[in-house]
Parts: C-alpha cells; sequence; structure tokens
C-alpha cells in the first residue's frame, strides 16, 4: 500500500514516533526487571564495602565523594579559584551542606 | 468524519508549503531536534542515575562520624568510638580507612580503602575495573591483571609494592571502578596514618527512627564531630545533574530561548510572498480560522518531528551510548572514568514535561504573529 | 440574481488618503448571462466586482444574493456563501508556488472536509474538460500561460459555483489565449453559469458570449447596459 497523500505519510511517521517511545518505556523496564540482580550485587559490595558514594568522576575529591564533603568543599569553585573542576559544574553542594538545612 | 478529513487535507497543504523550502526546514527540524535531544539527555541521565543512587546506596552506612578541624575533614581519633559506643540506640561502631592517591605513572587518582578481610594478607591488593584500566590519554597501558605488582609511593618517600590478588566485579564499576583495597597495616605505612587515628567512624544504630537522635547525642558529646546520617548522603545525589539548578539549567535556558527567539523571528517577518499567499487563499474561500488551522499544522509538524527525533536520540545517546557527549563534563581532567552502562529508568511524566516545554511554545510562536495577516481581508487579494 | 442598492465603497474613512471608489451604484447582475464590466483602470471595477462576489462589504447600501440579503452577513457565512457561490478567477492567476496543478484546483474545496477520492476525481475531471490532464502533477510555475489560465479556471470551478467572476482575465494573455479564454466562458454560459467579467479588454467586451456590458467610469455607472 503507497501511501499517496503527505498528511498520511506524516501520522505515520507520528504513529511510529509513538510507537517509539512506547518501546523505550517497555525497554526500560524491561531492563530494570532484567537488572534485578546486579543491583542485589551492587548492593552487596556497597554493604559489604561500607561504600557511601558512586564513582561518578574521580576528579576531585568533592566530585567523587559529594556526600562526604566537608564545609570548605563549596569554596572551591570561585571563578578566581585555582582549583577548578568541570565535574564541579554538575555536581553542586549537597542538600545537607546548604544554609537552610541549618548546616553544620 | 469531515471535520478530520478537513485536518487531513489542510495538513496536505501544509506539508506541501514546508516543502517548498525543504532544505531550510529541515535544518530547522535538526536544529529543533538537537535542542530537544540535550534537554531530553540531561533528564534521563539524571533520573537514571539517582534511581541508582537510590536503590544501591541505600545499604550504605547509616550514620559516618566525620571529624571537622578548622572547617576542614581531618582524621578522627578512634577513641571516639567508645564514647559513641555507649549511646543509646547504637548497635555497633567500627573506623573507617579510606583516602586518595595520585598516581603519577598512570595521572589517576585511586581512592584506597582497607578492607579488613586483607589484613591477614599484607602486600596484598584488591583493584576495581578502573583502577585495572588505568587509561592514560595517549598512552595505552597494560591492563592490571592478578598478581602484577603495583609501586606505590608512601609519604616518606619509600616505596611499597603491592601485589594485585584480584579484581572486583565489573557491573559494579559503577561505585567500585577506581576502588584498591589494602590491609590496614599497609595503608597506615603507606600514609603515615597514626595507630590511633581513623579516616571516619561508621554507625549501624538498632533502629532507623533514633538516627537523628543518635546523631545529635554524637555532635554533643564530640562538638568537633560531624555525623552525616544515610538520607544525606541518598539527597546528594537528587542535586546531581540536577537541571533545575545550576551551570546546565543556564546553559538548557540559553539555548532554550535562543532558539524560541529565533523562531519567533522567523514567523513574525511574515514574508511578502507568504501574506500574498493568505490573502489569496482567503480569495479563493478559506476562512481565518482556517489560516490558523494551517499555521498551527506547520508549527505541529515541525515540532513533533524534532520532538520525537529529539527524544529517541537522547535514549540511544544516554543508555546505549552511555553518555558519551557528556563525557568530557563528568571526567572533567581525571584520567580515570568508570564504564558504566546505566539501566534505562524512564518516566511518561518527563516526556509529558518536554513535550509541554517545547512543542506547544514552537506551535504557538508560528500561529500568533499570523494572526493578523490571517484576518486579511480577501478583498485586498484582488489588488495583488 | 446579485443586486446592488446605493451602494457606496470608500477606503481609508476619516483618513488623509480617503478615497471614494464607488459611489451611489445601482445594479442587478441576472443568472445565466455574461456581463462584461468596462471601465479604465481606477474606474472601480475591481472594487465593483469585489463587491459583487462578496469579498468586501460597502460602506453604505445593500447587496442581496438569491433575495437575500448578505450586507452584514458575519465573515464565516459569508466565507461559505462566497465559497459555494462564486469561483473566483484572478488577474495574475494567484496560483500558489510549489504545489502542483492538481492540488491547485482542489484547494478551495480543502475546508468542507470531502472525502479525498471523491475531490481528487472531480478535480481531475475538471482538468480532462480543460486539457489539462497530463499535466496535473506538474508544479504550477512549469506551466505555460495558457496552463495556468486554464488550472485558474479549473480551481475556480471545484466548488461548482453558479457565478464565475473573472478579473481582467486576458490581461497577461495574447490574443490566442483571450480567444480561447472566451469560448471556454462560452462553455460555461452553456452550462447554466452566470459569468461576470471586467476588463478593457475588446477581445473580452465585443465578444458575442458576452449579453451585456456595464460602463463604468469614476466609481459610477455610466452606462448599465441593458436592466439597472
Amino acid at each position: 500500500m503507497i501511501l499517496q497523500r503527505k498528511s498520511d505519510v506524516f501520522f505515520c511517521s507520528l504513529l511510529l514516533g509513538v510507537l517509539l517511545i512506547c518501546l523505550m518505556v517497555a525497554d526500560a523496564a524491561i531492563s530494570r526487571r532484567l537488572d534485578r540482580d546486579g543491583v542485589q550485587e551492587r548492593r552487596a559490595i556497597v554493604r559489604v564495602l561500607a561504600l557511601t558514594d558512586l564513582c561518578l568522576t574521580t576528579e576531585a575529591r568533592y566530585t567523587r565523594h559529594p556526600s562526604m564533603a566537608d564545609l570548605h568543599t563549596p569554596f572551591q569553585e570561585h571563578p578566581l579559584s585555582l582549583d577548578h573542576f568541570p565535574a564541579g559544574a554538575l555536581m553542586p553542594p549537597p542538600p545537607h551542606l546548604r544554609p537552610q538545612d541549618g548546616g553544620e | 468524519m469531515g471535520a478530520i478529513e478537513k485536518q487531513r487535507h489542510i495538513l496536505d497543504f501544509t506539508l506541501s508549503s514546508l516543502g517548498r523550502r525543504t532544505g531550510k526546514n529541515i535544518a530547522l527540524v535538526i536544529v529543533y531536534a538537537l535542542v530537544i535531544f540535550l534537554i531530553a539527555s540531561v533528564l534521563f541521565l539524571a533520573d537514571a542515575l539517582k534511581n541508582e543512587a537510590v536503590q544501591i546506596l541505600q545499604d550504605a552506612p547509616e550514620i559516618v562520624v566525620q571529624r571537622l578541624v578548622a572547617g576542614r575533614h581531618d582524621l578522627i581519633p578512634t577513641h571516639y568510638m567508645e564514647s559513641i559506643k555507649t549511646i543509646r540506640g547504637v548497635q555497633s561502631v567500627e573506623s573507617r580507612l579510606w583516602g586518595y592517591y595520585y598516581d603519577p605513572f598512570s595521572g589517576a587518582n585511586y581512592t584506597l580503602m582497607v578492607n579488613a578481610d586483607l589484613n591477614d594478607h599484607p602486600g596484598a591488593i584488591i583493584i576495581g575495573a578502573g583502577v585495572s584500566r588505568r587509561s592514560e590519554p595517549g598512552k595505552p597501558l597494560q591492563p592490571l591483571r592478578k598478581n602484577d605488582l603495583i609501586p606505590f609511593k608512601t609519604s616518606g618517600g619509600e616505596v611499597l609494592t603491592l601485589q594485585v590478588k584480584g579484581l572486583l566485579p565489573a557491573a559494579s564499576e559503577l561505585v567500585t571502578a577506581d576502588l584498591i583495597l589494602v590491609s590496614e597495616p599497609d595503608f597506615r605505612k603507606l600514609f603515615s596514618v597514626p595507630n590511633d587515628r581513623a579516616t571516619d567512624l561508621v554507625l549501624q544504630a538498632r533502629n532507623t527512627k533514633e538516627l537523628a537522635t543518635i546523631a545529635t547525642k554524637i555532635a554533643q558529646i564530640h562538638p568537633d564531630s560531624r555525623p552525616i546520617l544515610r538520607d544525606d548522603m541518598l539527597r546528594t545525589y537528587d542535586a546531581v545533574f540536577d537541571w533545575r539548578g545550576g551551570v546546565i539549567l543556564m546553559v538548557l535556558s540559553g539555548v532554550f530561548f535562543a532558539f524560541i527567539i529565533l523562531a519567533w523571528d522567523k514567523a513574525t517577518g511574515l514574508s511578502a510572498e507568504e501574506k500574498r499567499e493568505i490573502g489569496i487563499l482567503k480569495a479563493i474561500g478559506w476562512e481565518t480560522s482556517d489560516i490558523l488551522l494551517m499555521k498551527f499544522w506547520e508549527g505541529a509538524a515541525v515540532s513533533l518531528t524534532a520532538f520525537f527525533l529529539g527524544i529517541f536520540l537522547a535514549y540511544l545517546h544516554v543508555f546505549l551510548a552511555s553518555s558519551l557527549l557528556f563525557e568530557p563534563v563528568l571526567k572533567g581532567w581525571a584520567v580515570l572514568y568508570p564504564h558504566f552502562r546505566l539501566t534505562p529508568h524512564i518516566h511518561i511524566y518527563q516526556i509529558a514535561v518536554l513535550f509541554f516545554l517545547t512543542v506547544i511554545p514552537y506551535t504557538v510562536v508560528t500561529i500568533v504573529p499570523s494572526w493578523r495577516s490571517a484576518t486579511i481581508d480577501p478583498d485586498a487579494a484582488m489588488r495583488l | 440574481m446579485i443586486h446592488l442598492q446605493d451602494i457606496r465603497k470608500v477606503f481609508n474613512a476619516g483618513q488623509p488618503n480617503e478615497f471614494v471608489a464607488i459611489e451611489g451604484v445601482n445594479l442587478t447582475i441576472d443568472s445565466h448571462v455574461a456581463t462584461a464590466l468596462k471601465g479604465p483602470s481606477g474606474s472601480g471595477k475591481t472594487t465593483l466586482l469585489s463587491l459583487l462576489g462578496c469579498m468586501a462589504r460597502p460602506t453604505s447600501g445593500r447587496i442581496t444574493l438569491k433575495e437575500r440579503e448578505i450586507t452584514s452577513l458575519p465573515e464565516r457565512f459569508l466565507t461559505e456563501i462566497r465559497r459555494e457561490t462564486f469561483g473566483m478567477i484572478f488577474q495574475q492567476f494567484n496560483l500558489i508556488k510549489g504545489l502542483t496543478a492538481l492540488e491547485n484546483v482542489m484547494l478551495p474545496a480543502y475546508p468542507k472536509g470531502e472525502k479525498h477520492a471523491a475531490l481528487k476525481r472531480r478535480a481531475m475531471d475538471l482538468l480532462e474538460l480543460l486539457n489539462l490532464a497530463g499535466k496535473a502533477l506538474a508544479q504550477v510555475e512549469w506551466l505555460s500561460g495558457g496552463e495556468a489560465q486554464r488550472t485558474a479556471i479549473a480551481r475556480a470551478l471545484i466548488n461548482n459555483p453558479a457565478i464565475v467572476i473573472a478579473d481582467e482575465p486576458t490581461a497577461h494573455l495574447d490574443t490566442t489565449l483571450s480567444r480561447e479564454f472566451m469560448e471556454i466562458m462560452r462553455q460555461l454560459k452553456k452550462d447554466g453559469k452566470t459569468i461576470l467579467i471586467a476588463s478593457h479588454d475588446p477581445i473580452v467586451y465585443e465578444s458575442d458570449v458576452i449579453d451585456r456590458i456595464v460602463e463604468i467610469r469614476d466609481g459610477s455607472i455610466v452606462l448599465p447596459g441593458d436592466g439597472a
């Protein structure tokens, strides 16, 4: 069946798009289910090794262990600072360090 | 039925009309899709990371006690453990020894951690997958394997050679990529940490509801200590990559608004050609509402195409290509970078938000400027 | 069929460039008759034509179409009436560039929402009638002057209107094509349509297809022809 009308082609593409999104959602759900063992494994390692952070970036202390960051840390990203770490742009100071949490 | 058929007809015309400047319109779709791609990638990555953190850090230590000296993290005296153990509700207290080691040979930062199991095997280490790779830009190194020897430089200036006894599972790279597990004697020798000091203490409570109370008591007994609760650790990852704050929001907003301004500019400058065509359409029997419908479809056609394209590519980018484009920022100056494949985590909510933030504004921006031209008197078409 | 009573049309009323295009016009157009509006440029021909074709409203006066007063109808109804009753052929053809001849012919019927297949067939039939079947899928920019003219005529006929209005249709055509145009008008009149042409081209108003000539000058009718 050849699609004669431009609007038909367009609607088919839209349908395809919606289908793709459904596929993505399904893929996500399936992957999550398949990864259950992996999650348990990672949890076990966290427990056994007493870890506190994800190893997302090994650039600086405060980006490697943001949850352990001390009060000095937020000031490392000063514009004139000599220690400037790109990953710091993605890792703002954790909530428990910010003033509204009645910092330590 | 007539209403649907009418939409299809008007859409036919709109698509033909867009097809007159295919190159320009395709470029528009691509740029638009790129904007959506960036925003969606950030959304997907942030969400997946947060989800991962929440799931696996559930088993992190309940309380970590640090010691602060002059606002900075300092070593904690191990005798603090005794006074803390007496606090009601505390089930167990242990000390943790960990720190960072910079390896000049590979240029990588490693996290060294003491593991009690190795205390009977001095000289042995267990390394994470990233350490094994220890890639250095421009200089491929041999991966470290079991029984390989690694020289470390102690803080005293001597060389301490340790042997790889095992590797941590590659599937756990997201938490262990840069880890090197050592024995306690080796750690203390390496960093000259005195026997009565530790990096921090970890606690387990009998009842999780009492964590806050216990933390307060610890701070009372040792005013120079700083207890960190597990909840705080988890919340840290709420802020990471958070598009609601920080540099990411500024950059994305900038891109987004630049695009909207561009689109507005394009739409407001309705060329004489376009005005003429609207006049003709009115003259041959199209109403103002039909013209506006056409403009709507024009905006919708471009933005819907760009939307689906952008989202799909973002999904592939984040979950199949491991966020390749964001790697430079995450990696920064680091040499070591974990290879992790995130489990896809996607919400219809995210997609809906993206849809309303991108498709709707663009469609509106295409319709609104045409309003005046759409209401042109058909009589004027006679004089064209 | 169409009756204009005391029609007055002013442009830019109240502004420095106020301009009275039509003044005190009384005119009746009969059905099944071919009427020519003759007059020099600036005489108000085009304005009168657009008033007759329900494309503009008079500043004062009344217009009735088939016994029904349409002067103060809201735009929506007016557009519908215009779409159903009139077929417009413009001086410059005014075909939409970038579209095929077939698409151009179907355009006036798009808002009606009729079935695509039926509409397409009707359009093809019209094109065939005008010997354009082979050019149906050609882009209008590539059509010759005569082919474009016939496409414009086909477009005007797609909604099967009772009245065909043409504004200076031969202005950009040579003698042969002009005569060809008048022959097509003859056929349409035979099919029962009412024809209304504004032109200062003798080939048009001296043709035997025309039943009545209305002369207009400086916004007023000078010679009402037969019937006023």
